[in-house]
């Protein structure tokens, strides 16, 4: 669904990467590891057109999209989770989801209404904030709110930035849990992830970034059982 | 000093007008200063150009002599013509002048300049059109002086009625805007993320854009309500009102849109009771008075949450 | 400048100087050393912005408040407003400090303010002074108000009263040098970068240690300090001073002036001088124009360049730092 073909993307003078080549199937949960400043949210970014590549391409269901702009990437079908959430923290949370369902502004309004009931059934808690602002939110809560608001667009391809970043380790199961659900639900997923244990618990494929360069792939539990060392060293990140 | 007090209530009453028309200024600061985090510089030209073009309207009309000059009508015309004029400038600098900068991550500098330049040169080509000498709006032939209120010692005109009523419904029609439709949403969305919202889908560029037009054309129309109650305009007007509209969007909170509207009503009224009780040769400096202790002592302004931070591009 | 080696850059000056120190002989009219000599002198004033906005990254646009504050101190220790007659060459320190004082007075409020409202604030303190030098003649007369002060002594130097153009072009320019030579040591001294650094990244700079709230003072004092030096010589050239010599539009002139040149570079700063300041002479019959012009070349050159006429490209400093996000305009 959607490949990266050796993909080079700088900020200015700094190279951030260099020669990524990583594929996501269909129906697939692909995690990309890495340690700080490898250039995980770099390639997510690069993907959602807010960096334009310097070299390679991002095809999407065979079509290139490296140089389209990001709100029309997104038309595509794909979503992304930021980092740190970023929901709207002034606004309420029926408003995020509201904004997450903009690139579908066309489709009619019950549309609207079942991916609501769907968001808020996958997250009772949502509901029953529904028109607190964002801001008052706790973290766990912000992070559920960020994801109902990626998949109110009804994503084909669910990009997540570092979820687990910043909640307890309870929060960071369910949020887990909830992302198996998604895909279970027919949401194809690429998790960007320091926390490599979890990622890799989760997913069918993973790869890992170093310095820009992909150094690691293969099926996830290969990845998990090959290189104790390597997951202590991801892992401690 | 205390011998001022009996004229009080008649002050009040001219500085919530003249409040009301600072709010409607104050919001296309705070629009603009909101999705791009940027002071256009320019907005005092274009609520200047609202009144050029408010003034050759009427004028136009009175020379037509279509017979009854109505404000019921003539009001509302005058109104559109001005603001689709500041609104589509505003539109324009945008455009050319201002993104440019800002799609390339330029520096407060960059797009500060460019705005003073731009306040500069529009000035100047109303000055070179125009004529340096005022103009002149013919309000009583739309509003006569007979038509008030009496209530005790106080005399509302229908005019400055008039003014305020018109300067609040634009601003809750704005409000409304910004709180209930998608659009207000979307540009909400861009002021406080402008990342995120493009991952949403939201073309940013037209959002900005929608903004400028939005909050350009309350400055071109509090410019013909300006024009009309106080019956002269002058091509350097648009200074003063724009730095005290600017105070206006700071001591409410920038970027807050109640928060201009609040900021403008309460510096009408401060700057009344300033002329009333003090010299009312440092009219000026009381707004300037306030905006740098707003902004020494609660930079956040009454209503606002962001600070404005150092390095902040 | 990475193209022209240090020798070249010496032998330039070099010719500079030599033209500068022929330039009245050569001059076709005292009047043209008039403009000379507002070209020296506003080159100074130029000099004392570089410091705070080219080095220090500071956006002041209300800056003739200096200059005001300056030439109106001068007016009152050296002419008949308060009779006081002070000499030149005492007067001048007076003045000096006195500016430096009101830099730390104004710039202490804008320390915590980031760069719109620093502009902001500076803007209007510029026009409070402006309004103040207009409206103190009552209740007591400290400023006569718009009459202005006139009759100030004209500077005297070892024995020797300066009258003419020529000898206050000379002057100027001898200011002018020393100005530059001051400039150059701040920029290489360890205040001058302190003040790169908060240009840069204010926060980072604090993070280095560097004591932001003292290096910021110090680079509005000593603007501060320039532009009352170039006031009192104003003062002292003219006469007289008006507040319509120190309206806003004055700091935008003296703002362009530093970034036409490139902010921080001190020949572009000179070089913005020039323009600002010759080129309404020359097209004297666009006069009408000219803030036309003016206004609309402020904004051609902050989108085709930022970054000055001087200063290259590569070297661009604050103005044309690349942005988090770099993604083009698709």
């Amino acid at each position: 669904m959607l490949r990266l073909d050796n993909v080079a993307a700088s900020y200015g003078p700094i190279e951030v990467l260099r020669q990524v080549s990583l594929e996501v199937q269909r129906g697939e949960i692909v995690c990309l590891l890495g340690g700080n400043a490898a250039g995980k949210s770099t390639t997510l970014k690069t993907v959602l057109g807010m960096l334009r590549p310097s070299g390679g391409s991002v095809v999407l269901d065979d079509q290139r999209i490296d140089r389209l702009p990001t709100e029309d990437i997104v038309r595509r079908g794909i979503a992304l989770v930021p980092e740190s959430r970023r929901i709207f923290a002034r606004m309420t949370v029926w408003e995020n989801l509201a904004m997450g369902a903009y690139s579908r502004r066309g489709a009619p309004a019950t549309d609207f209404a079942e991916d609501l009931e769907r968001v808020y059934t996958l997250f009772p808690r949502l509901g029953e904030r529904a028109t607190q602002h964002g801001g008052t939110l706790s973290g766990g809560e912000q992070q559920m709110l960020a994801i109902g608001r990626a998949l109110m667009a009804r994503p084909r391809l669910l990009l997540m930035d570092e979820p687990s970043m910043g909640l307890a380790p309870v929060l960071v199961e369910q949020v887990f849990e909830i992302i198996q659900t998604i895909n279970r639900q027919g949401t194809t997923i690429l998790v960007v992830e320091q926390n490599a244990a979890v990622a890799l618990a989760i997913a069918h494929r993973g790869y890992v970034l170093q310095d820009g360069r992909i150094v690691m792939q293969g099926a996830a539990a290969a990845l998990l059982d090959e290189d104790h060392i390597r997951r202590a060293y991801l892992g401690e990140d | 000093m205390l011998d001022a007090l009996p004229i009080l209530p008649q002050q009040l009453v001219f500085g919530l007008a003249l409040g009301a028309v600072y709010g409607l200024i104050a919001l296309g600061y705070t629009m603009v200063y909101g999705v791009l985090l940027m002071i256009n510089f320019a907005h005092g030209e274009l609520f200047t150009i609202g009144a050029y073009v408010g003034w050759a309207v009427l004028v136009w009309l009175i020379n037509a002599q279509l017979g009854g000059l109505h404000p019921a009508w003539v009001l509302p015309v005058l109104l559109l013509m001005a603001m689709s004029a500041s609104g589509i400038l505003g539109m324009t600098l945008e455009r050319f002048a201002y993104r440019p900068l800002y799609m390339r991550g330029a520096t407060r500098l960059g797009p500060l300049i460019s705005a003073v330049g731009a306040s500069i040169f529009l000035q100047n080509a109303v000055m070179l059109t125009q004529g340096a000498r005022m103009k002149v709006y013919m309000t009583s032939l739309l509003f006569p002086r007979t038509w008030y209120l009496q209530i005790g010692g106080v005399r509302i005109s229908a005019l400055v009625l008039v003014m305020v009523s018109v300067a609040l419904l634009l601003m809750w029609g704005l409000s409304l805007l910004v709180q209930r439709t998608a659009l207000g949403r979307c540009m909400r969305a861009v002021a406080e993320d402008r990342e995120v919202a493009a991952v949403m889908g939201v073309n940013v560029r037209r959002v900005i854009s929608r903004t400028f037009l939005l909050g350009s054309a309350l400055g071109g129309a509090a410019g013909v309500l300006v024009g009309l109650y106080y019956t002269q305009i002058d091509f350097f007007m648009g200074y003063s009102a724009g730095l005290k509209a600017f105070t206006a969007a700071v001591l409410g909170g920038i970027g807050n849109i109640k928060g201009a509207m609040l900021g403008g009503l309460m510096l009408g009224v401060i700057e009344s009771l300033a002329v009333t009780f003090i010299n009312p040769a440092y009219r000026d400096v009381v707004a300037f008075v306030v905006l740098i202790l707003v902004l020494v002592f609660r930079p956040t302004g009454l209503l606002g949450e962001t600070v404005p931070q150092a390095n902040k591009v | 400048m990475s193209m022209i080696t240090a020798r070249r850059k010496l032998a330039l000056a070099a010719a500079l100087g030599a033209v500068a120190l022929l330039a009245p002989l050569l001059a076709p009219s005292d009047y043209v050393v008039g403009v000379l000599a507002r070209i020296c002198l506003y080159a100074t004033l130029a000099l004392g912005l570089n410091i705070v906005v080219g080095f220090a990254g500071l956006l002041d646009i209300g800056y003739v408040a200096f200059f005001g504050i300056g030439s109106y101190v001068y007016a009152f220790l050296a002419s008949p407003q308060f009779g006081l007659h002070l000499p030149f060459l005492l007067a001048l320190p007076i003045v000096v400090l006195a500016t430096a004082l009101f830099g730390i007075l104004i710039g202490a409020p804008t320390l915590r303010l980031g760069g719109d409202y620093l502009a902001i604030v500076t803007l209007g303190f510029g026009e409070i002074t402006y309004l103040l030098l207009l409206n103190l003649d009552r209740p007591i007369n400290i400023t006569n108000g718009p009459s202005g002060i006139i009759n100030i002594d004209p500077p005297a130097l070892l024995g020797h009263t300066m009258s003419g153009n020529i000898q206050y072009y000379y002057l100027f320019l001898a200011v002018l040098a020393l100005t530059l030579v001051a400039s150059s040591r701040l920029q290489h001294s360890r205040i001058g970068w302190a003040w790169q650094a908060i240009r840069e990244d204010e926060l980072a700079a604090r993070a280095m240690g560097i004591n932001t709230t003292v290096a910021k003072l110090q680079a509005f004092a000593i603007g501060a300090s320039f532009a009352g030096f170039a006031g009192a010589l104003l003062a002292s050239w003219q006469r007289s001073v008006f507040p319509e010599n120190f309206l806003f539009t004055e700091s935008i002139n003296v703002l362009a002036m530093v970034i036409i040149g490139g902010m921080g570079s001190l020949a572009g700063v000179v070089l913005g001088a020039v323009v600002i300041v010759a080129l309404p002479e020359i097209f004297r019959e666009l006069a009408a124009y000219r803030l036309l012009v003016f206004g609309l070349m402020l904004m051609v050159l902050m989108i085709f360049r930022p970054q000055g006429i001087l200063v290259p490209r590569a070297a661009a400093g604050a103005l044309a730092r690349a942005g988090a996000t770099p993604a083009k305009k698709p």
